[in-house]
C-alpha cells in the first residue's frame, strides 16, 4: 500500500542523553515515587477528588485528553488507507508511534485512577461484564485498539530487529488490522463524548448535548491532524531536518474541512438548544466557552488562506491551538462545566499535576528514543532528493 | 380493650384495698397491671387477671439470695417508679428474706429465712441474684458460715419456682470470666443452673430490665406457672428477639451510616454503634422496645450513645471485648461503605496552582519561541527563494538550502 517514490524510514541517529531526555527522566521518577504511594495508600492519599468530582486529570487529561491527542494515527492512516491518500503515507509511521504512546499511556492512566484496581478483569470477563454500560464500550474499545496499534506498529521493530520472514506474513494480514485501527477509535472517541451524556444534567448546558459523540469524534480527528501538524514541526526543528511542507499544508487543508464540520454542529446545536444565550452570561463557563470556542475559530483564520498554509510558522500555531480548543473542550465538560451540587470543589493536587506531567514525558521521551534507534521518520537525504526532483 | 366496667369492677372491694394498701390511686395501679401485661404479651383482658391477681391479700412469700454480685439487680428493681416500685415489692409480694432490703441482721436474719421457708414449705419463690463460686467446694462466698452452693440448694429445695435474676445468676455473668492466662474464673463462678443441675428462669441482664423480673413474678402470681421459656430459660416474652432487630437505630445499620468512633459527626447524629462494636446483633433482649429507668425512651446504653456490650448473653458479655465487631447473625453489612462526612475537595493549593501555571507558562512559551523560529526560518526561505529565482534568471543558482536554521 505504500507509495513507493516515498524514502524509506531509517533511525534518526544520534545521542540519547541531552537536556531534554534528563528533565523527561527526572519527572518520571517523580512520578513513580507518587504512584507508588498512590498505590500504598490508596487515591486519597495523593489526589483532590472527592465524591463530587471522582474524575480529576488523571481521567480527563491523561485518558481523556491524551487519548484524543493519539488520534494523530487514526487520522492519518484513515486518509490514506481509507480515502487512499498514499501521498501522505511518510506521516503514518511517526503519527502512528505517538498515537501508540498516547493510547498505551492513556490505559495505564486508567488504572492510575481505578480505587481498586485490582478488580479490573472484571471488565473482559464475560460473566462480570454489562454490554449497556458506556464505560465498558470505552474500557473494551480502547484496550483492542491499543492492541491493535501495537501490531500497526510492528513492522518498524521487526524491520530493525531484521524479521522480514515475520514482517511479510504480517503484511498479508495487516489490512484487517488497519481496518481495526480505523473502526475502533471512531467507536470510541466518540463514547468518551457520550460518558458525558449520560451525566444528564450535572454538564452545564453549553457543553451537553446528545451530539456530544460527534462532537468529540469531530474533534478528535480535527486533534489528530493538529498533532501531526505540531509533531511533524516540532520534530523537524528538534532533529534540525526539513519541514514536510508539501504534505503539511495539503493535510491542514483536510483539517480545516473537519474543523469547519465541528464548528458548523457545534454552533448549530447551541442555536437550536438554545444554550446560546448562557454563553454571555457573566460566568466563569461562559469565560472558558469562549477560550475554547477562540482556539476553534482563531485557526481558521491563521491557515485559511492557502499562503498562510505554506507558512510552517502558522501552521505549527493552528495546530497547538486546536489542540488547546479539544483539550479546553475535554476539560471544561468534564471539570468546569461539571456541578454535582453541594459545596463540592476540585482543583488537581501538586501529586496530580506532577504524575500528568510525567505521563507526558514518557511519551517524549519514548519517542525521542524510538525515532533515534527505529525506522520511524523518511530517510532525511533521499527525502530531500525526491523533494527537489 | 373492651368495657372498662367488664374488666375491673371499679366499685369492688378488693380494688379499694389495694389503693389503701399499697398508697396508690387506682388510676396509676391499672397503668401499672396492663403495663405487665403488656411486657409479658399476654392477650387482651390479662391485665384485669393480673389485676386481680395483685390484689388479693395472698402475697406470695419471696426469698431472695445474694452471692457474687453488686447488687446492681436490686438497685434497678428499686429504680423502677412506673409506679413506685419499692413499695410494689414490699407489699405484691412478702419479701421474706432479701440481704441488702431487710432490717433484720446476722442470726435474726437468717432465722426470718429458715421460718419462712417453713411456713411457706413448697410454697415460696426464690430468687437468686449473683453467681456462685464453686471452686474449693465454694468457700469463696459464705452467708452465715453456710457456703453459697448449700444455701441454694437448701432454699431451692422447697421451692415453688426458682428465679435467677441478672447475668451471674443466668449464666455466671462477670465473675465467671476467664482471664486468657488462666483456664477458669477465679472462683470458678457458675449459675443457678449448673449448681441445681436443673433448669430454672432466668433474667440475664446487668441489670436486667426491672420489669422483665416482675412481669416474670407476676405471671406466677396471675396464672400460677412461670411465663413460656426458651431453651436458656428465658423468658421468651423478653428475650426472644435479638436487640438488633428493634434497635431505634437500624435504620441507620440498614442504611450503612455508621458512627466511627466516639464523638464523630455519624456518632453525633446517632448513627448505628455496629462498628464500634455494639452487640445488639448477637444479642437477645428487649432492650431497644422498653428502655430502662421509667425516664422515658432512649434511656438504655444504645440510646446514649454507647454500644451494647451482650451483658445478657453468655459468651458475648464480659467476654468480648467491648469494641470488638459483632457476629453478625444475620445479614452482614460489607466493609465498604462511603464515610458520613465526604471531603468536599480542598480547591488549589498554592503548590499546584503555581505547578499548573509552570507547565502552561512552559508549554505557551515553547511554543511562542517555536513559532517564532519557524516564522523567522521560513521567511529567510522565502528570501532565500526569491533571490534565488533572480540569481537564476541570471545564471542557473544553486538549490536552496535545505535545512531549517532552529
Amino acid at each position: 500500500m505504500a507509495n513507493n517514490h516515498h524514502a524509506a524510514p531509517a533511525p534518526l541517529g544520534g545521542r540519547l542523553v541531552n537536556i531534554i531526555t534528563l528533565s523527561c527522566g527526572l519527572l518520571i521518577a517523580l512520578m513513580l515515587a507518587i504512584l507508588m504511594v498512590r498505590f500504598l495508600f490508596g487515591l486519597g492519599a495523593v489526589t483532590n477528588i472527592n465524591d463530587g468530582y471522582p474524575w480529576g486529570i488523571w481521567v480527563v487529561v491523561d485518558v481523556v485528553i491524551g487519548s484524543a491527542f493519539a488520534c494523530g494515527g487514526f487520522a492519518v492512516a484513515m486518509l490514506v488507507y481509507i480515502f487512499n491518500r498514499g501521498e501522505y503515507h511518510p506521516l503514518v509511521r511517526p503519527a502512528l508511534l505517538a498515537s501508540l504512546f498516547g493510547y498505551t499511556l492513556a490505559g495505564a492512566g486508567v488504572m492510575f485512577d481505578l480505587g481498586r484496581w485490582w478488580n479490573v478483569w472484571n471488565m473482559f470477563w464475560p460473566g462480570s461484564i454489562n454490554p449497556n454500560s458506556v464505560m465498558f464500550e470505552v474500557a473494551v474499545c480502547i484496550t483492542l485498539y491499543i492492541i491493535v496499534m501495537w501490531i500497526e506498529f510492528s513492522p518498524t521493530f521487526l524491520e530493525q530487529m531484521g524479521r522480514h520472514d515475520t514482517r511479510k506474513k504480517l503484511n498479508k494480514a495487516m489490512f484487517f488490522f488497519i481496518a481495526l485501527g480505523t473502526v475502533l477509535p471512531m467507536m470510541h472517541q466518540s463514547s468518551l463524548g457520550t460518558l458525558l451524556v449520560v451525566m444528564g444534567s450535572q454538564v452545564h448546558p453549553l457543553w451537553q448535548t446528545p451530539v456530544l459523540p460527534l462532537l468529540y469524534l469531530l474533534s478528535a480527528i480535527t486533534m489528530g491532524y493538529a498533532v501531526v501538524l505540531f509533531e511533524s514541526c516540532l520534530a523537524s526543528s528538534a532533529e534540525r531536518r526539513r519541514i514536510e511542507m508539501h504534505m503539511l499544508t495539503p493535510l491542514a487543508k483536510v483539517m480545516l474541512g473537519f474543523l469547519a464540520a465541528f464548528i458548523a454542529v457545534r454552533l448549530g446545536d447551541l442555536v437550536v438548544r438554545g444554550a446560546l444565550p448562557l454563553a454571555f452570561a457573566p460566568s466563569v463557563q461562559a469565560l472558558m466557552f469562549w477560550l475554547e470556542m477562540a482556539c476553534f475559530i482563531v485557526p481558521l483564520i491563521l491557515i485559511g488562506a492557502e499562503t498562510n498554509r505554506r507558512n510552517p510558522a502558522r501552521l505549527f500555531l493552528a495546530g497547538v491551538l486546536l489542540m488547546l480548543a479539544g483539550a479546553l473542550m475535554r476539560v471544561n465538560g468534564f471539570l468546569i462545566g461539571y456541578e454535582t451540587g453541594g459545596d463540592f470543589n476540585y482543583f488537581p493536587s501538586l501529586a496530580e499535576v506532577l504524575v500528568t506531567a510525567g505521563m507526558f514525558s514518557v511519551e517524549v521521551l519514548a519517542y525521542i528514543i524510538i525515532t533515534r534507534r527505529f525506522p520511524v521518520l523518511p530517510r532525511e537525504d533521499v527525502q530531500a532528493a525526491y523533494q527537489r526532483s | 380493650m373492651g368495657n372498662i366496667n367488664d374488666i375491673f369492677d371499679t366499685s369492688r372491694k378488693t380494688l379499694q384495698d389495694v389503693e389503701q394498701r399499697l398508697e396508690l390511686p387506682r388510676r396509676e395501679f391499672l397503668q401499672f397491671c396492663a403495663t405487665l401485661a403488656v411486657t409479658m404479651g399476654l392477650p387482651r383482658g390479662a391485665e384485669a387477671a393480673v389485676a386481680k391477681a395483685i390484689e388479693a391479700a395472698q402475697r406470695p412469700s419471696v426469698i431472695w439470695l445474694h452471692f457474687q454480685e453488686c447488687t446492681g439487680c436490686s438497685e434497678s428493681l428499686l429504680r423502677a417508679e412506673h409506679p413506685t416500685l419499692e413499695k410494689l415489692i414490699l407489699d405484691v409480694i412478702s419479701l421474706d428474706y432479701h440481704e441488702t432490703l431487710m432490717a433484720a441482721a446476722g442470726h435474726q436474719a437468717e432465722a426470718a429465712r429458715k421460718s419462712a421457708m417453713k411456713a411457706n414449705k413448697g410454697k415460696y419463690v426464690l430468687v437468686v441474684e449473683g453467681a456462685i463460686p464453686t471452686k474449693e467446694n465454694g468457700i469463696y462466698c459464705k452467708i452465715g458460715g453456710q457456703t453459697a452452693i448449700d444455701m441454694v440448694k437448701e432454699c431451692a429445695a422447697d421451692a415453688a419456682a426458682v428465679i435467677a435474676i441478672g447475668s451471674c445468676a443466668s449464666w455466671g455473668g462477670m465473675p465467671s470470666t476467664i482471664s486468657p492466662l488462666a483456664d477458669s474464673s477465679p472462683t470458678g463462678s457458675a449459675g443457678v443452673a449448673d449448681i441445681l443441675g436443673k433448669p430454672v428462669v432466668t433474667i440475664p441482664g446487668c441489670p436486667p430490665n426491672p420489669y422483665n423480673f416482675l412481669a416474670t413474678v407476676v405471671h406466677f402470681l396471675t396464672f400460677g406457672k412461670l411465663p413460656e421459656v426458651d431453651q436458656l430459660g428465658r423468658p421468651k416474652f423478653a428475650y426472644s428477639r435479638l436487640i438488633h432487630e428493634n434497635c431505634e437505630r437500624r435504620a441507620h445499620f440498614d442504611a450503612g451510616r455508621f458512627a466511627m468512633e466516639f464523638g464523630d459527626p455519624g456518632h453525633r447524629q446517632g448513627y448505628c454503634l455496629y462498628k464500634l462494636g455494639c452487640k445488639g446483633p448477637e444479642t437477645y433482649a428487649n432492650c431497644s422496645t422498653i428502655g430502662f429507668g421509667d425516664a422515658g425512651e432512649n434511656n438504655w446504653p444504645v440510646g446514649c450513645g454507647h454500644p451494647c456490650i451482650g451483658c445478657s448473653e453468655k459468651g458475648i458479655g464480659f467476654t468480648k471485648p467491648i469494641h470488638q465487631v459483632a457476629k453478625m447473625l444475620n445479614v452482614t453489612p460489607p466493609l465498604q461503605y462511603p464515610r458520613i462526612f465526604e471531603e468536599q475537595g480542598k480547591g488549589a493549593s498554592i503548590a499546584s496552582a503555581a505547578a499548573v501555571a509552570a507547565v502552561a507558562g512552559a508549554a505557551a512559551g515553547a511554543a511562542i519561541m517555536l513559532t517564532r523560529n519557524l516564522g523567522l526560518s521560513h521567511a529567510a526561505e522565502e528570501a532565500e527563494r526569491a533571490r534565488d529565482a533572480a540569481g537564476k534568471a541570471g545564471a542557473g543558482g544553486k538549490p536552496a538550502v535545505d535545512k531549517a536554521e532552529v
